[in-house]
């Protein structure tokens, strides 16, 4: 077999978690998917809307929609035959296990940092060795040399990690879309660990 | 005493040192932060009481809303 066709049978059969369907993870989806890894699961409570097109994989005639329905529909475009399971809520102590215990890595890919605090510190301590790949600090443009992957056990951290509340530094899809990239690659990389192609 | 401070070495002059005075000493600005002691999350009232000592593993990570 070739290495895309061995790429193709390991990643086939992965199962990937997406925790929100913003900037980041309504981006880092088709990258998986195009990818071939073989399941995603998708979580977000919010709808599209028109501030959201600057940098989200949403399509203005899907204003007003579930982010999590509009996102499926768009993911089977790319291939029809992707599993894609999708939760339209907010991911909660209640569900976060349920949702996301089945998969073999998960993305973080929340707006609000207080989000992101509370799911890391719940999936390292009920899932300390499920890989997380999170994201924080993708405002703005330029500065590529800014943006960097810290690890701390499973936990991975793309993104600048500055603060940029209150100084009124946009969200621009090159930037957003760079950042999630990284996740993505990140996450076809845990999945190709230990395989041999 | 030497750490592994998010992945790098790093000495400090005092030891061993609460995660406070680690965060001060080096003049971590952050609002939102992880930390996490040779792999175990602390939580933010432990930073105070909890020591670092000589040859901890010591990760800092600063979260910022966007997504």
């Amino acid at each position: 077999m070739t290495v895309s066709q061995n790429i193709a049978s390991v990643l086939g059969i992965k199962t990937v978690g997406i925790a929100g369907a913003g900037g980041l993870g309504s981006n880092v989806a088709p990258a998986l998917v195009r990818s071939g890894v073989g399941k995603l699961i998708i979580a977000d409570y919010d709808t599209v809307s028109e501030s959201n097109l600057n940098r989200q994989f949403y399509f203005a005639n899907q204003i007003g929609r579930p982010k999590v329905e509009a996102l499926r529909e768009n993911l089977l475009r790319i291939n029809p035959r992707a599993a894609i399971a999708v939760h339209h809520c907010r991911i909660t102590e209640d569900n976060a296990g349920l949702v996301f215990g089945s998969c073999d890595v998960v993305v973080e890919a929340f707006d609000k940092a207080d989000e992101k605090k509370w799911f890391v510190e719940w999936m390292s301590l009920h899932y300390p060795e499920k890989p997380l790949v999170m994201a924080s600090g993708i405002a703005g443009w330029g500065n590529m040399e800014t943006l960097r992957i810290q690890r701390s056990d499973n936990v991975y951290i793309c993104g600048d990690q500055t603060e940029t509340e209150g100084k009124n530094v946009p969200l621009l899809a090159p930037r957003v879309t760079l950042v999630a990239m990284m996740q993505a690659n990140i996450v076809v990389d845990i999945l190709l660990k230990d395989s041999t192609l | 005493m030497t750490i592994t401070l998010n992945n790098r070495t790093e000495t400090f002059q005092t030891s061993p040192m609460s995660i406070a005075q680690i965060i001060e000493e080096k003049n971590y600005r952050f609002r939102m932060l992880v930390v996490k002691l040779n792999g175990r999350i602390i939580s933010g009232d432990d930073y105070p009481r909890t020591m670092v000592h000589n040859g901890d593993r010591l990760d800092i990570i600063h979260l910022v809303s966007g997504g």
